[in-house]
């Protein structure tokens, strides 16, 4: 048996072993090609007010956070909370890209378990979604002051992720841009 | 009590493929003639019962059966008739049974039209066939039924997802596998001959039109893959490089290598382990792609449901064929015969050029595909996209690109250099003439990339024809030496002419292509490209199982009327998904493409408009290619064996 005979094995076996450890990974975690690149440019009409516009531009200038939702994501029910407390904790204001929804219901929605975002972007057809890379509702973006996106989270998220991962993240951004 | 019936065809299915896969090939060891002729017998049986499950889960469609619950999931009984039948292979479970039964289908294809293999060689091939298809059954049996009941019956279906009701993938997933299942016959062909140790110019021969038909499916299912990402996704795209795209890719990438390679053995009986490796290596990557889209492993577009369970399935069974069969690769490769010697200027060299380029891009691609899970694992923060797979694809596919001019007209075995690029200096000057004009700033865009393509477009065309020219130059009259051409001659001729006008395609596309995303009140204009779009206003229309607001777009160019375009936002009842539907005004050298956005309010809206230049001829020169597969694979020389068979085997019965 020639060894050159067995390269092919080899370089299989290799990727077998890649493709159990892939399995056994949460692929949700694939990072953001947008990670460390300026955010693409939007422009929407705000839930609220359609006449009026949140764009890129807004998000600029300071540290902020973009959430993804929609009314129709059971996921996005489940970190509401999540959301409200961390708009409280005041760290950063929270911009939401409300995704392929129901004007009247997201508006409902907000009435009714709180509005933890300062100003929420109405995407009904998901153009804008399309150029941030969404995958699928939650996912939560983090902007430095420049406006780079500087992390991305997709699902659910937790108290705890907040705490070990988001906050720690922000304040760094926040004295890194000050 | 149909879908029962389907289940248990299903299971009588496997029975079939577990005899086809043991008893033909133990029977060519221990010497059992009938059990070597099994093999034909249990390859019909096995086709003809999975063909009854499919009918089962159709029949299920058709009548709106909502106890099961594959067809809960993925219809309604608002859809309409057609869609109802693609639906059957619209998601994991259905497109598994499609999957299965073209699998039985091109066993039985085997089966039947090999009458003049060996019966020993024959045997092997079914039994490797059929033991494939054991894995596959048993993943759908164990993990996958599609003939899962509910214990009530929904009163409803969710229909199908709204991105799927399109003519364009009710065909398109069904070529597609033909090519990828297609594979799986040369794979057996290479298995049985390294199992027999006999790997020669006959193998090859009986390889080569099973590989180009499979070929052939391949390619036209890529391209009906992308034309209707083009018009169902709305952005006016046609290519993501998304790893379900790469799936596709790749096995196509080495079936055209294989192709080339297979060429050469069988006619100078050079690479033969090499040829073999990439048979292997192809239906492995069918497999691969499998894997990738259905365990989860990687986030995609195309989200079909995915469960680690499944994948922990496939990834066994992966081990198992691609592991067995390198590994089958490794012990009996060494002993096969080096083949014919050829020199460094000659028709060999450059198709192990062609092969190398290939198998290369292929590896990149795979890299590319695979770097999310490594990166996950190193904890590395890179990322590739778009920009990765492109700069790849434009730094190796020149080369290849200038070897598909000189290749046809270089001689086997041995050349001379100075004779090669005597024959196709005319070529090469033209297409660098082209280049240069094509560089000369008469457009804003105009760039390098764009003298790339024009150029190597020019080349490929004005060396394919320089080369017939030659071929045609001869002693007899035009029409007699025209008409001595042998098919595949003309195949290889129409394919490479289709990869010249594909390119023409891409690039004009990449680089002349417009865009504009612009908020119209009734009556406004926009002017892009020299076309004058006038947004005339949105209606309410009604569809069979959706509502739509439909825009009228007036498109004009110099005062006169080019198009209305009717672009169309719908809203599925089912799924309350709101979809685009994009208009398009088709034309050969340009496309007008108009998607609808949101409404802004007294009757504006916003709109996406595209002007996309020459982008039909990416699919034409796809059309060309499978065309060219096509000629290539009903070569006479295949049919003459054919009809020769035919006539033994009509003659052995009338003996009988």
């Amino acid at each position: 048996m020639k060894a050159r005979f067995l390269v092919p094995l080899g370089v299989f076996a290799a990727m077998v072993a890649l493709l159990g450890v892939g399995l056994t990974m949460n692929p949700r975690e694939v990072p953001s090609p947008l990670v460390g690149k300026p955010m693409p440019a939007f422009d929407l009409a705000l839930l609220n007010d359609p006449e009026a516009r949140l764009t890129d531009r807004h998000l600029r200038g300071r540290v902020s956070v973009l959430n993804v939702w929609g009314t129709w994501c059971v996921g996005c029910r489940e970190e509401h909370d999540v959301l409200l407390r961390l708009a409280s904790a005041g760290v950063a204001p929270i911009y939401g890209l409300n995704w392929k929804d129901d004007r009247v219901l997201a508006l409902r929605w907000l009435s009714e378990l709180g509005d933890p975002y300062v100003a929420t972007g109405f995407d009904h057809d998901g153009k804008a979604a399309i150029d941030w890379g969404v995958y699928g509702a939650p996912e939560t973006f983090v902007l430095d002051a420049r406006g780079t996106v500087r992390y991305k989270h997709i699902g659910v998220l937790t108290d705890a992720l907040v705490e070990r991962e988001l906050l720690p993240l922000l304040r760094a951004l926040k004295a890194e841009s000050s | 009590m149909i879908p029962e019936l389907g289940h248990f065809a299903l299971i009588l299915a496997l029975c079939m493929a577990v005899v086809q896969g043991t008893l033909p090939l133990a029977g060519t060891f221990i010497g059992n003639a009938n059990w070597v002729a099994m093999g034909r017998a249990a390859a019909r049986g096995q086709f003809a019962f999975i063909a009854i499950s499919f009918v089962a889960l159709t029949q299920s469609f058709l009548a709106d059966d909502f106890s099961v619950l594959y067809v809960v999931n993925n219809s309604n009984t608002l859809l309409p008739v057609m869609y109802k039948v693609s639906a059957v292979w619209s998601a994991h479970e259905g497109s598994l049974l499609l999957w299965v039964l073209m699998m039985g289908g091109w066993g039985f294809a085997v089966a039947t039209l090999s009458r003049n293999l060996p019966d020993v060689l024959l045997a092997r091939v079914l039994s490797v066939m059929g033991l494939v298809g054991v894995g596959f059954l048993l993943f759908i049996l164990l993990t996958s039924n599609p003939f899962e009941r509910l214990t009530f019956a929904a009163v409803e279906g969710r229909d199908l997802n709204p991105l799927l009701q399109d003519p364009g993938l009710a065909i398109h997933p069904p070529l597609l596998y033909m090519g990828y299942v297609g594979l799986s016959v040369a794979f057996s062909f290479a298995i049985a001959a390294l199992i027999g140790g006999r790997l020669d110019s006959t193998w090859a021969r009986w390889s080569r039109p099973w590989t180009t038909v499979a070929w052939v499916f391949l390619t036209l299912g890529i391209m009906l893959g992308s034309w209707w990402a083009y018009n169902e996704l709305g952005w006016g795209g046609w290519w993501f490089w998304d790893p379900v795209e790469n799936a596709s890719f790749m096995p196509w990438l080495v079936a055209t290598a294989l192709m080339h390679s297979l060429a050469t053995t069988e006619k100078r009986g050079a690479f033969k382990s090499w040829t073999v490796l990439l048979a292997i290596l192809g239906f492995s990557l069918s497999l691969l792609g499998t894997f990738l889209v259905r365990s989860g492993v990687l986030t995609s577009v195309h989200a079909f449901a995915s469960d680690p369970e499944r994948g922990l399935f496939i990834l066994m069974f992966l081990v198992v064929v691609i592991g067995g069969s390198l590994g089958l690769y490794a012990w009996r490769g060494p002993g096969v015969s080096r083949g014919g010697q050829f020199n460094w200027v000659s028709r060999e060299t450059m198709l192990l050029g062609n092969n190398v380029l290939l198998v290369l891009v292929c590896a990149l691609i795979l890299i590319g595909t695979l770097a999310p899970i490594v990166y996950q694992a190193a904890g590395l923060k890179i990322s590739v996209g778009f920009p990765y797979f492109n700069t790849m694809f434009i730094g190796f596919m020149p080369l290849l690109l200038v070897l598909m001019g000189i290749g046809p007209v270089t001689r086997w075995k041995d050349d001379s250099p100075r004779e090669v690029l005597a024959r196709v200096r005319w070529a090469a000057a033209a297409s660098l003439l082209l280049a240069v004009a094509a560089w000369v700033p008469w457009h804003p865009a105009a760039s390098w990339e764009v003298a790339l393509g024009v150029g190597l477009a020019g080349w490929i065309v004005l060396a394919t024809l320089a080369a017939l020219w030659r071929r045609l130059r001869g002693p007899r009259p035009f029409l007699a030496m025209l008409r001595a051409q042998s098919r595949s001659y003309y195949g290889m001729v129409v394919a490479h002419l289709g990869v010249a006008v594909c390119l023409v395609g891409i690039t004009f596309v990449s680089l002349f292509g417009l865009e504009k995303d612009v908020a119209l009140a009734r009556g406004e204009a926009l002017e892009l490209g020299g076309y004058e779009f006038t947004f005339q206003g949105v209606q309410q229309v009604p569809g069979p199982n959706y509502r739509a607001e439909r825009g009228h777009v007036l498109v004009t160019r110099d005062g006169a009327t080019v198009a209305d375009l009717w672009p169309e936002k719908r809203q599925y009842f089912a799924r309350g998904e709101p979809m685009t539907e994009a208009a398009i005004d088709v034309g050969l050298t340009r496309d007008l493409y108009v998607s609808l956005g949101e409404a802004l309010g007294e009757g504006a809206w916003s709109l996406r408009v595209y002007v996309k230049p020459f982008v039909r001829w990416i699919w034409l020169g796809g059309l060309l290619m499978g065309l060219g597969g096509l000629l290539a694979a009903t070569d006479k020389r295949y049919r003459l064996r054919l009809k020769q068979k035919l006539r033994i085997g009509a003659g052995a019965e009338a003996s009988a």
